[in-house]
C-alpha cells in the first residue's frame, strides 16, 4: 500500500439538502480533486445523504491549534449579555 | 423459442457475472477507499441482475424465480459474453473490462429506457445513471493509468490490447436478438461505443488496438475455463443448502 500513502488526504463536506449548508462528513485520500469527488461519493453518500459534495486538501485547511483552545475559547463563556435571551424584549415589540 | 426470455436472461446474466468477478476485488483494491467504490459498482451490476433475472424468469413462465436462474443453472446455460467473466487480472485490467462492457452497457440501457415493455424499460432507466458512473469511474482510472508513469502506462495499454478482442461479442447479433421483439439491435450500438471509448482511450495516450480475433461462444453458453471456477464458487453455498436464507 506504499502508493496509498502517497496520496494526499481530503476532507469531505455533504449537503444533506437543499437550503442546507454542507457539513464536515469525514475524510479520505485521493490523488486529485475528481478521484476524491468519487471516493466521497461512495464512502459518504451511498444511502442518499446528500445532494452536493466538497472536497477540501486537508492541507488547505487552517486549524486553531488545542494549545490555544483557553484563549481563544474561555473567553466567550462568561459573557451571557451575548446570547439574545439575555435582553428583555421591550414592551409591545412581538416581532425583533 | 421464446426469444424475449433469451434476450432478457442475457442481460441479466452479463450483469451477475459482471458482479461476481467485481466483487472477488473486495480487500484487495489498492486502497480502502477504491475497495468500496469497487463494491459499489459490483452492488449496482448485481440489483440490475437481480431485476432482470426476475424478469426472465417471468417472460419463461415455467415458475423460476431470480434464484433458480442465477444458482440453478449449469455453465452452458449462462448467456453472459466472454468479456465478463475473463478472471480480473491486474487492476488495469479489470479497468479495461469496466471500461469497454460499462460504455456497452450504458448506451444499451439508453435504448432500452425507451422500451414499450415497461418493466424493461423501468429497469434500464434506473440502470443507464448507475452505468454513467461506472463509465466515468474506469475512464478516469484509464487516463490515469494510461496517462501516468512508464509502468502504469505499459500495463494499460497491456489491458486494453488484451481485453479489445473480447469487445466483438458485445456487437454480435443472432437468432436471439433478431427474433426477439423487446431486443436492441447489438450492431447499432458500436458507432456511439467506438466514439466513447476512443475519446477515453485518446486522452490517456493510448492507441485504440487493431481489430482482429474476435473470440465468441459466450452468448451460446461456450465458456472459457476461468468461467466453471466462477460459477463453482457463485452456486456452491445454493447447491450445498438450498434455499439457504440469512
Amino acid at each position: 500500500m506504499s502508493e496509498t500513502s502517497e496520496w494526499p488526504l481530503w476532507e469531505v463536506f455533504v449537503r444533506a439538502k437543499r437550503g442546507l449548508g454542507h457539513l464536515h462528513a469525514g475524510s479520505l485520500h485521493a490523488a486529485d480533486s475528481r478521484m476524491a469527488l468519487h471516493h466521497a461519493r461512495d464512502l459518504y453518500t451511498r444511502r442518499g445523504e446528500g445532494v452536493s459534495i466538497w472536497v477540501v486538501p486537508a492541507a488547505a485547511v487552517a486549524a486553531s491549534s488545542p494549545d490555544e483552545r483557553d484563549a481563544f475559547f474561555d473567553p466567550a463563556a462568561d459573557k451571557v449579555y451575548r446570547h439574545p435571551a439575555f435582553f428583555q424584549l421591550p414592551k409591545g415589540a412581538e416581532h425583533l | 423459442m421464446n426469444a424475449d426470455h433469451h434476450y432478457v436472461l442475457r442481460l441479466g446474466d452479463d450483469a451477475l457475472i459482471a458482479a461476481q468477478r467485481l466483487i472477488q476485488w473486495c480487500t484487495r483494491a489498492p486502497a480502502l477507499e477504491e475497495d468500496v467504490a469497487l463494491a459499489n459498482i459490483a452492488l449496482d451490476q448485481l440489483g440490475q441482475a437481480r431485476a432482470l433475472l426476475t424478469m426472465a424468469g417471468e417472460l419463461e413462465g415455467r415458475g423460476r424465480d431470480e434464484d433458480a436462474l442465477a444458482y440453478e443453472r449449469a455453465e452452458s446455460e449462462f448467456g453472459n459474453v466472454l468479456l465478463v467473466e475473463l478472471a480480473n487480472g491486474d487492476f488495469a485490467f479489470s479497468v479495461a473490462k469496466m471500461l469497454f462492457f460499462g460504455a456497452y452497457q450504458n448506451l444499451l440501457y439508453q435504448e432500452l429506457s425507451a422500451s414499450a415493455e415497461p418493466t424493461l424499460a423501468g429497469i434500464a432507466a434506473k440502470a443507464v445513471k448507475e452505468t454513467a458512473y461506472h463509465v466515468e469511474h474506469a475512464a478516469l482510472w484509464t487516463v490515469r493509468l494510461g496517462d501516468g508513469t512508464e509502468e502504469s502506462h505499459r500495463r494499460m495499454r497491456s489491458a486494453v490490447d488484451e481485453v479489445w478482442p473480447y469487445t466483438h461479442e458485445l456487437f454480435t447479433g443472432d437468432e436471439v436478438t433478431e427474433a426477439a421483439s423487446i431486443a436492441v439491435r447489438p450492431e447499432s450500438l458500436r458507432p456511439a461505443w467506438s466514439e466513447l471509448v476512443d475519446e477515453v482511450l485518446t486522452d490517456a495516450t493510448l492507441r485504440r488496438p487493431e481489430d482482429g480475433w474476435a473470440p465468441t461462444g459466450g452468448r451460446t453458453g461456450a465458456h472459457t475455463e476461468d468461467f466453471g471456477y466462477l460459477i463453482g464458487e457463485l452456486q456452491v453455498l445454493h447447491r450445498a443448502h438450498p434455499g439457504a436464507r440469512w
